[in-house]
């Protein structure tokens, strides 16, 4: 098993951390203050090819692996959270589902502009009142002629004011033997008349980014911008989760090193009892353990990667892996404030912004009660995974990135 | 055993930079320990007077090159004419200052006589009848002693305020000779020139006061209405700040610097940049506002005498070099402690 | 046109480094291109970005030094060449300014070459001047901005005690400082290149150097700063009038002001 990282992957992991260092850190403080993105981040990211990082060169995209996408996302939550969920929503859940789901043509209209970063993509899955229960969505979809007709509401969505294009999901079917099977996928581009979006504040963590609620009312949309089948979107958004909890545990993975940078530098800087405190072994202690997660974290999010890259079937194990680095990650923000004492609970330091900044994680993209769950299932042979009409195609460098 | 030294005296707009006397404090230093001569190099065109300052400042002997040709500053053919009067006198040190002209043509001169040249330096001591010079690496966090054992002449250029400036004594003597050389024609010409308006230049400075990325958090400060943009807003926080921090440096006749996040931020030019990637400087005095005290910025002033560190946080690394501390707000405290200081200074 | 940029690789600024069996060390911080040759490199992409022509990055360094390159090639440059050899282990800086002066050479037909303003680890900030005297074309240091007319440049110059702005013919080389531009971060498609390119080494004969080089400077010995053992004297009082107080009588009183 070969654990390096290409060249390749570390230029741009280089890049990515620089310009987090550069361009982010210096005014996260003020910026998750105000409770807004800061606005030049967006273009930033899709100027400098982040976006569509993963993405085969033909698509807009920069042709790199799905291991790049997790580098990138632990170099991103690093600085902050709000830069990873960007990854996630635009780049996992929205433009890979678009390219494992799509057909041609929509691959050329729709993830092109979302991989070269000229447009913007969010998920819509989440309701007012449905999360964990997905099955029981009630956005609707109805059929009229060559269009649907949507209207519902999806909050706590990220990017709700910002992005172009939406991964919607409705129900097409009331009358569905199972619940899950009336679901359906559809690409909807926030321009269209009937939708309207807003932000949402107060949030106790990421508030550097921005999320929001996004509605339909009467909403027309051709048949042509369906993603899948009707029937199909449960599956589909399933399958999007599995690209989006990847970069999830990526990016917690980002915030656990984070964690432990702060705390080393600190308790090496700090005095109490006339010694640095790094040399009291119960401060040692929680150093130790922010390490040992760190890296089981790494490479679980790395097998997952890796198996993306093969093309193999990676629900379980990118379910184990954002199950553990998020619980990792919320567990070691707090022990690196108990590091940094009275300090760590002040705004002076990054690390009471980190544990706000992981709490969210162990509620999106599957609370930590959901993957329990999941994992119960595989263990108990209770679940077992479907095979779906189209898999994430495996990375294949020649075809990543042929110009066409 | 009897050495000659020659000093090389950089000026600029008809004066002499005062490191130049530095340079001639140090060649007093070392001639202490081998009664050899000191000469003055003096290049340009009509600048006798600065021949004589030299003779003032301690040179037994200047050597005037006075031509037309050799009016601005050029690198090429200053360097022709310097290594040219090496080669001829046969010096055995070759001393200057460490401005940005002279360490340039100390360079090629290095370079037409195939010898070794130590920028930079310090400290400069005789060991076993050989100079050795002592010069900071990594931006000062390392010390290295060089050596050219086998150089003729050794050449060192000389950080500013590490040696002792020689006083001048109006009654010194000693002879200026005018020395004919050859030079080529210049390759490059000055045709422009604009003073910064900085004021007290930064190497020079005796006491700096310097403000981090801290300078714009004054929460009591609300933006003017017509600023809209949060960028602006921002920089035009901590430009009320510097503000504070100019008053101080007026009342100490001190430069002003700044930390790389304020620089970086676009508070204030690059020019006062102190640090690793800035300039590195050694005053007397070196009071922080608001500068947390990054390794980086670190080295570019921890060589400073005294350093006092205003900051809010009692855990910045600054205060681990600092002699003196105030945990505090520093828009409180700046505005006392200029007030303060103008009444017990007089000014 | 044919430009050049010598860069270096050096320890991250960020670096603690520490003396170990008389060398400096900075444990496992990163080798990063040296801060100051950044500029450099970008300065050479925006030339060619106007006149078209060709890059070349050129480092003398050991073969770990190939990262940098690397980086300079994602940034944009179009070619590398590493110049290492045995006998260039020890070497100081006229024997370097002589090593890219017959590499700049053996390139050749170049007109321009750009150097940062020192290398942050032994920071001496000659060999930009150096190499200009080797190939005889005129050095211009410290330069703020560039703009060329017709086979000349004109340059700002930051010098101590402003700016100067300097005309030269060509070929010439120019020593940057950080106000010239802001460097780019690399691209996408320069990191692909990277990753693929070859970088060929030179060899101290394959440019014409042989014999043994004897260092006309050396460094016997290394050592750290000694620690200011003075512990901080922390000024408080009740209000930032008497904290003032305070300050300024013990500056006074230790004679500081």
């Amino acid at each position: 098993m070969d654990f390096r990282i290409s060249a390749e992957q570390e230029l741009v992991q280089k890049m990515v951390k620089d310009f987090a260092q550069r361009e982010v850190a210096p005014t996260i403080k003020e910026w998750d203050r105000k409770q807004e993105m800061k606005p030049e981040i967006l273009p930033r990211m899709a100027e400098l090819g982040i976006l569509g990082v993963c993405i085969p060169v033909r698509y807009g995209g920069q042709g790199m692996d799905y291991l790049t996408l997790g580098l990138v996302c632990e170099e991103l939550e690093a600085v902050d959270t709000t830069l990873r969920v960007i990854m996630s929503v635009h780049t996992g859940l929205c433009s890979l589902g678009i390219f494992q789901w799509g057909s041609e043509d929509q691959k050329q209209n729709f993830l092109t502009p979302l991989a070269s970063g000229a447009k913007y993509g969010a998920f819509g899955l989440t309701e007012p009142g449905v999360g964990s229960d997905v099955a029981n969505l009630t956005a609707s979809a109805k059929l009229d002629g060559d269009e649907y007709i949507l209207n519902g509401e999806k909050t706590w969505i990220s990017l709700a004011t910002k992005a172009h294009t939406v991964l919607w999901f409705a129900r097409t079917s009331e009358s569905a033997k199972h619940p899950h099977a009336g679901i359906c996928a559809f690409i909807l581009d926030i321009d269209r008349d009937g939708v309207t979006t807003g932000d949402l504040h107060g949030k106790l963590g990421v508030r550097a980014g921005s999320t929001g609620w996004i509605n339909c009312q009467d909403v027309r949309i051709p048949v042509g911008n369906r993603l899948g089948e009707e029937g199909e979107g449960f599956k589909i958004a399933m399958s999007c989760l599995d690209n989006g909890r990847y970069t999830v545990a990526s990016g917690a993975t980002g915030l656990i090193r984070a964690c432990l940078d702060a705390s080393v530098a600190y308790a090496k800087e700090r005095q109490a009892f006339g010694k640095a405190i790094a040399s009291f072994q119960l401060v040692q202690q929680k150093i130790a353990r922010m390490a040992k997660d760190y890296e089981a974290s790494r490479l679980l999010y790395m097998q997952s990667g890796w198996l993306k890259n093969q093309g193999i079937r990676n629900t379980r194990e990118t379910s184990i892996a954002k199950w553990f680095a998020t619980d990792a990650s919320f567990e070691h923000a707090s022990e690196a404030i108990q590091v940094h004492g009275a300090y760590g609970f002040s705004d002076e330091y990054d690390v009471e912004r980190y544990m706000r900044n992981a709490r969210g994680a162990m509620i999106y993209e599957g609370s930590s009660e959901i993957q329990t769950l999941i994992q119960a299932g595989y263990a108990l042979g209770l679940r077992e995974d479907a095979s779906l009409r189209r898999e994430l195609p495996a990375y294949d460098a020649e075809y990543w990135l042929a110009e066409k | 055993m009897a050495k000659s030294i020659l000093v090389y005296v950089d000026h600029f707009d008809g004066k002499a930079l005062p490191a130049s006397w530095e340079a001639l404090g140090a060649a007093q230093q070392l001639n202490q320990k081998f009664a050899g001569e000191i000469t003055a190099v003096v290049v340009g065109h009509q600048k006798r007077e600065i021949a004589e300052q030299a003779i003032a400042h301690g040179a037994q002997r200047v050597f005037l090159v006075d031509k037309e040709g050799l009016n601005h500053f050029r690198p090429e053919p200053y360097a022709s004419v310097l290594s040219q009067i090496l080669r001829d006198s046969e010096a055995d040190i070759f001393l200057s200052p460490n401005t940005g002209r002279a360490r340039e043509l100390a360079a090629m001169v290095a370079v037409d006589l195939e010898t070794g040249l130590s920028p930079d330096v310090i400290q400069l001591v005789l060991e076993d009848g050989v100079v050795s010079a002592t010069r900071p690496i990594y931006a000062g966090k390392l010390f290295v002693k060089v050596r050219c054992a086998d150089c003729t002449p050794q050449m060192f250029t000389l950080r500013g305020r590490a040696f002792p400036k020689q006083e001048p004594a109006p009654d010194a003597e000693g002879k200026i000779e005018l020395v004919e050389v050859a030079f080529p024609e210049p390759v490059t010409h000055v045709i422009g020139y604009k003073e910064s308006e900085s004021g007290v230049s930064l190497s020079d400075a005796a006491v700096v006061v310097s403000g981090g990325r801290g300078v714009s958090n004054n929460p009591k400060l609300i933006a003017p209405q017509d600023i809209t943009d949060e960028k602006e807003k921002e920089i035009w926080r901590a430009q009320q700040g510097f503000k504070l921090i100019q008053d101080l440096a007026r009342v100490l006749d001190a430069a002003v610097g700044a930390s790389r996040a304020a620089v970086d931020a676009g508070y204030v030019p690059y020019a006062h940049q102190v640090g690793q990637t800035g300039k590195v400087v050694s005053p007397d005095l070196y009071i922080a506002c608001g500068i947390s005290g990054a390794i980086q910025h670190l080295a570019g002033m921890r060589t400073a005498k005294t350093i006092v560190a205003i900051n809010k946080d009692v855990n910045a690394p600054i205060f681990k070099l600092a002699r003196f501390g105030v945990v505090g707000d520093l828009f409180e405290i700046l505005p006392e402690l200029t007030e303060v200081l103008r009444s017990k200074l007089g000014k | 046109m044919n430009i050049v940029v010598c860069v270096k690789q050096t320890p991250d600024t960020a670096a603690t480094i520490s003396i170990e069996e008389g060398k400096a060390t900075w444990g496992d911080a990163p080798l990063v291109l040296n801060p100051w040759d950044e500029y450099a490199v970008e300065q050479a992409i925006l030339t060619r970005e106007e006149l078209g022509g060709k890059v070349t990055a050129l480092s003398l360094g050991p073969e770990e030094a190939r990262e940098a390159l690397k980086l300079a090639l994602a940034m944009g440059c179009d070619e590398a060449i590493l110049i290492n050899d045995p006998l260039f282990e020890s070497a100081d800086t006229l024997i370097v300014s002589r090593a890219l002066a017959a590499g700049i050479m053996k390139l050749g037909e170049v007109e321009l070459v750009f150097f940062g303003r020192a290398s942050v680890d032994s920071d001496s900030g000659v060999l930009g001047s150096q190499t200009a005297r080797r190939l005889g074309w005129p050095s211009i240091s410290w330069a703020a901005a560039i703009s060329h007319h017709e086979g000349a440049i004109e340059v700002e110059r930051m010098i101590d005690e402003g700016r100067q702005v300097v005309r030269s013919s060509l070929p010439a080389v120019i020593s940057v400082v950080k106000e010239i531009n802001e460097p780019r971060y690399p691209s996408f498609m320069g990191i692909r290149k990277a990753s693929k390119a070859e970088i060929p080494t030179w060899s101290a004969e394959s440019i014409g150097i042989d014999g043994s080089l004897s260092p006309a400077v050396t460094w016997p010995e290394m050592f750290a700063p000694q620690v200011k053992s003075a512990e901080c004297e922390f000024i408080a009082g009740q209000s930032a009038q008497e904290i003032a107080e305070g300050l300024a009588d013990r500056l006074i009183a230790e004679k500081v002001i």
